[in-house]
């Protein structure tokens, strides 16, 4: 019977035309983009055995040179759990402004989106830059330019957790009597309590290393170390500076990890 | 019955309270010492605020002459096309990588050398790694290109090899118990469980890679931040608030897109 066999096909014609012109758009989008940039690279085999030589000249790493890192190391670790706490406290009101149910009016709800986006469209480094005019280089300038960051971070995703409250908590605690003030504290804050320290503990590994870079516009941490040793092209002493970041960042990493679970 | 008065105390979650009152203090300390170590002289910090306000003066309003709105223009172009390139390399080199640092897919050792190099790139920051190819291969957008391709390494294979690790191995084995090849048992079995993914977290990168391109020129990796840093140092503050401007537009610009695609995909 079977004159024509239907041969099985994953999509159909129109799904074929329209994933093949998406396809055709991306990579039509890619090759312009290389054209367009002047990579000013007449030879660019030789790409990998530069790379390779760099790596080669930072080994053996220079383990005599940790004694120097270890202050600017603690430095970092103290911009970032400063940055975090600042971070935290402005990121509470930003968040309730934010959050459709909980700001006062339409005004103050854009404000809180506006602040949100601000903070998080402008990189650390560069908060940093326009700190380190305000406050002089230094660690105090890093840890304000990480508020600064991470006030947005937190006030959208808090905001969101405030969005999502059970509100008929909100109104029993308002009924039995009490204060604005009294209504956060127990009808707002115990619901999004995990989600808050969920996130700032997220939000202290991402600083750590955020912090780790400041030192690039004299925002102080390791990377005034960092960069100094680069400047003066002491490579092994560059790469035990990249092994003792990798290792505080693995380590915050896992522990933010499992504080995350636990709190979850 | 009641033969004292017993008073409500609120659950904690450290079962015993000596350890939440421990657990409180210690992150007071830390904070305290941190706060001694960093400098924050609360003197100092309100002159530097105090001060702020004449700053902000001088960095409104925006402006740019034409010639700096055209450097702007030309910069932020390269950005984008930087993280555009860079999005397409890493993708590439992610999806072999993540396929090895799978748990169920990958032998034991080539599983914990790609687990090595993924924590390796997400590590370290932009700038650092932006730093180090700039002394590799030279000031320019290759560079930075090489970068974003790093970092989008690590961020991506990281997460799809955490989607190949979740992926319903009965029908992995359904199609190679039909008779498939390896190859065929990975386009077959695998590939359609994670492809919606894919989509979503490639968009979701190419998102995060055009905040990334905006900001590595500040180490000459190519792009709009070589533009920021003259501008700062000239101490040129109306030119930067513009520059800004166009970063923020940007990046508000491919996080709707990424949100939209997203949106749709997942």
């Amino acid at each position: 019977m079977a004159t024509e066999q239907p041969t099985w096909e994953r999509f159909d014609r129109r799904r074929r035309l329209s994933r093949f012109v998406l396809l055709l758009v991306a990579a039509v989008t890619v090759v312009a983009s290389w054209r367009f940039m002047d990579t000013g690279v007449a030879r660019p085999e030789t790409i990998p055995r530069e790379i390779a030589d760099l790596l080669t000249r930072m080994y053996p790493p220079d383990v005599a040179y940790t004694t120097q890192i270890v202050q600017p190391l603690i430095e970092t670790v103290q911009i970032a759990a400063l940055g975090t706490l600042g971070a935290i406290l402005l990121a509470v009101p930003v968040a309730l402004l934010a959050a459709e149910n909980t700001t006062p009016n339409a005004a103050t709800f854009w404000l809180g989106k506006l602040i949100v986006t601000v903070s998080r469209s402008v990189n650390t480094i560069i908060w940093a830059l326009f700190f380190v005019v305000l406050f002089g280089s230094g660690p105090l300038a890093g840890a304000v330019a990480i508020v600064f960051r991470s006030i947005g971070f937190l006030g959208k995703l808090l905001g969101e957790e405030i969005e999502e409250i059970d509100f008929g908590q909100v109104e029993a605690v308002r009924a039995s009597g009490a204060s604005s003030a009294q209504i956060l504290l127990y009808g707002v804050l115990p619901q999004v309590k995990p989600a808050l320290v969920g996130l700032s503990i997220y939000r202290w590994d991402i600083n750590i290393r955020d912090s780790t870079v400041l030192g690039f516009v004299g925002a102080g941490g390791i990377g005034v170390e960092l960069f100094r040793a680069v400047n003066a092209f002491a490579w092994q002493s560059v790469a035990m500076v990249l092994i003792v970041i990798l290792g505080v960042v693995v380590v915050t990493e896992s522990l933010s990890a499992y504080t995350r679970g636990l709190v979850r | 019955m009641a033969a004292g008065n017993r008073t409500w105390e609120r659950p904690t979650v450290f079962r015993r309270r000596e350890v939440k009152w421990a657990v409180y203090v210690g992150i007071v300390g830390f904070v305290l010492w941190s706060g001694v170590g960093v400098g924050a002289d609360p003197a100092r910090i309100a002159q530097g605020l105090g001060s702020a306000g004449s700053l902000v003066g001088d960095f409104l309003p925006p402006s740019a002459t034409p010639r700096q709105a055209q450097r702007i223009a030309d910069k932020m172009l390269e950005s984008v096309a930087m993280a555009m390139v860079s999005t397409l390399t890493g993708i590439v080199l992610s999806v072999p990588i993540a396929f090895m640092a799978a748990e169920n897919l990958s032998p034991k050792p080539l599983y914990a050398i790609n687990r090595g190099f993924i924590s390796i790139s997400r590590a370290f920051n932009a700038i650092i790694v932006g730093i180090i190819a700039v002394k590799a291969i030279g000031f320019g957008p290759l560079a930075g290109i090489l970068t974003i391709t790093f970092k989008t390494v690590g961020f991506f294979s990281k997460l799809l090899a955490e989607d190949l690790e979740d992926i319903d191995m009965g029908s992995v084995n359904a199609v190679r118990a039909s008779g498939a090849s390896p190859i065929q048992t990975v386009l077959y079995g695998v590939v359609p469980q994670i492809i919606p993914r894919f989509a979503g977290l490639s968009v979701y990168r190419w998102d995060i890679n055009i905040r990334t391109s905006t900001i590595i020129g500040i180490v000459g990796a190519g792009g709009i931040g070589s533009v920021l840093l003259t501008a700062f140092n000239r101490y040129d503050y109306q030119y930067v608030t513009a520059i800004l401007l166009a970063i923020i537009a940007v990046v508000l610009v491919a996080e709707g897109v990424s949100a939209v695609v997203r949106r749709r995909y997942t």
